[in-house]
């Protein structure tokens, strides 16, 4: 599964779990707005690492806050960047 | 019924055969002997220690409690080594107890550099003259904290045995076990029962598998038996745990949740199956014989045994007689509050005119700034039929700070681990605020328990 699938298939399994009224995913959405508390994000960054090996809030230096999904799956996407290299 | 106060173990059996009563054996995996043969005999080859500081330091539980019945009322002060002392430790002790003697079943000439002129190697019992009790000895034993050097706790023998009743003079003389080491509060109560009670005392070794020392509390026909949570999960989950039948069931040392309560009352349904709160510091503070988990609130009111009870923001604190005279050591910090009441730092909860105990001060879980103590998930998984333990840990995140972990070992059963997690989960959603749901739950084949038998709880320091 791509990174980006990843990302949104945990999105919508928290939601669920979380029992929040997840807005529709797109890249435009704005993550305050989405329906996902600050303890769903921490479970979702708990299970990307989990999943992916990848924890760019820890690892990465400079980090700018994701502020759309867009931005949180480009994120993830560039950390497996730099992981790779 | 009171029990007249003994002015030191050897003087209570002495009183005991005198007044006819039969005494029990000591038996250990490889030795016994009998409580009344310990009189006249010495492991020490006889050797005079009246009035020195004693270390008792032998790998062997049976060798610790005859030299302890030996020395008890003649030395002036003894320590008890538990078996998992790092020896790094000992130079300190030692040197803050004002140690001068020194017992050992290992090699005298082994034994660290203590700067102890009398290294003396406990051996095979050997005739010996009684010696007259002279004092009131102190007793010291060691925290099982996990980082750093453990604690020094003091006691008096009458402050020891403040909990133990006299046996009914008509009751058959039970046969004690502990899945404690001896030299550990838990354990040494168990001992204390064995010597001023009555009855035969069944130990275990440290080496020895769980499935053996079920064997042999079978075939000693245990009767009383104590121990953690965590040696009873253990000790449910082994298939020798049928071996034996006993009558009655303690738990102490840990939060006895309802699910461990339920599965030995089911597994053992001859047994009275009791949990005691106790602590190396406040002493056994009181016992719990309704099969529910907690304690009734009104304890607080009635001070049963008169143990006083009081609790002060959210911790458990006892005054009592039981509780331990003081920290030895320079630099120690203090045992009891102005009041006299030792802070246990146990926290509970008022529910339904029961304190629950939730879990130690010191190993909260902050999760965004709301708090979340590891035992009280634990106690919610506990519940799932397939579950026989888990340990509930906080894993840092860069969102909230923490978030709630679980491993989980299950016992063999038919639905796939996948259906039982989302059982497990679905039932900590029901029951627990979100924040508290363990956000990650894996399975594991075992989960580690320490010496004193707790479940390892890998950064948190506890005590006792």
């Amino acid at each position: 599964m791509s990174i980006r699938l990843t990302v949104l298939d945990n999105i919508k399994r928290i939601a669920e779990e979380q029992q929040k009224h997840l807005a529709p995913l797109s890249d435009d959405l704005v993550l305050t707005e989405s329906g996902l508390d600050s303890l769903c994000f921490a479970i979702l960054v708990a299970r990307l690492d989990a999943e992916l090996g990848l924890d760019p809030f820890t690892t990465e230096e400079d980090i700018v806050f994701p502020v759309t999904v867009g931005d949180f799956v480009r994120l993830y996407e560039g950390a497996a960047v730099d992981e790779a290299a | 019924m009171k029990r007249p106060e003994p002015a030191c173990l050897s003087a209570a059996l002495a009183a005991a055969a005198a007044a006819g009563r039969p005494l029990g054996r000591l038996a250990g995996p490889d030795d016994a002997v009998g409580f009344a043969d310990l009189l006249r005999a010495s492991s020490l080859g006889g050797a005079d220690l009246t009035g020195r500081s004693v270390l008792i330091a032998t790998r062997a539980q049976f060798a610790a409690a005859v030299a302890l019945i030996e020395l008890d009322g003649r030395a002036r002060r003894i320590v008890l080594c538990p078996p998992d002392l790092d020896p790094a430790h000992l130079p300190a002790i030692a040197g803050q107890a004002g140690i001068d003697a020194v017992v050992t079943d290992g090699d005298p000439a082994a034994f660290p550099a203590l700067g102890v002129s009398d290294v003396l190697r406990c051996g095979p019992l050997g005739p010996a003259a009684p010696v007259a009790p002279s004092r009131g000895t102190e007793w010291v034993l060691l925290t099982s904290g996990t980082t750093g050097a453990p604690k020094m706790v003091a006691h008096r023998l009458s402050g020891l045995t403040g909990a133990i009743r006299p046996a009914a003079p008509d009751a058959p003389a039970p046969v004690w076990s502990t899945f404690y080491d001896i030299r550990r509060y838990g354990g040494l109560q168990i001992l204390l029962r064995a010597v001023l009670a009555g009855g035969t005392l069944v130990l275990s070794d440290k080496d020895e598998p769980v499935s053996g020392f079920l064997a042999r509390l079978g075939r000693h026909g245990a009767t009383h038996v104590s121990g953690t949570p965590s040696h009873w999960r253990r000790a449910l989950m082994s298939p020798a745990e049928a071996a034996f039948d006993p009558g009655y069931v303690r738990l102490s040392g840990e939060i006895a949740d309802q699910a461990v309560l339920d599965a030995l009352g089911d597994a053992f349904p001859r047994a009275s199956v009791g949990h005691a709160y106790a602590s190396t510091e406040a002493g056994v503070g009181f016992e719990v014989t309704d099969g529910q988990e907690g304690f009734p609130a009104r304890f607080l009111a009635e001070a049963p045994g008169g143990v006083e009870l009081r609790v002060v923001e959210g911790s458990l604190r006892i005054r009592s007689p039981r509780t331990a005279t003081t920290y030895v050591g320079e630099g120690s910090p203090v045992l009891a509050d102005a009041d006299g009441f030792v802070d246990t730092g146990d926290m509970v909860a008022l529910r339904g005119g029961r304190y629950h105990f939730v879990g130690r001060r010191g190993g909260i879980i902050n999760v965004g700034g709301l708090k979340v103590h590891p035992e009280e998930v634990e106690a919610v998984i506990n519940r799932h039929p397939r579950v026989r333990m888990s340990l509930v840990e906080g894993r840092r995140n860069p969102i909230t700070g923490a978030l709630v972990t679980a491993t989980v070992v299950l016992e063999p059963g038919e639905a796939p681990p996948a259906a039982v997690k989302a059982e497990i989960l679905a039932a900590c959603r029901a029951a627990l605020a979100p924040h508290k749901v363990p956000a990650i739950l894996s399975f594991a084949e075992a989960l580690a328990v320490t010496q004193a038998g707790k479940l390892a709880r890998p950064g948190a320091s506890r005590h006792a």
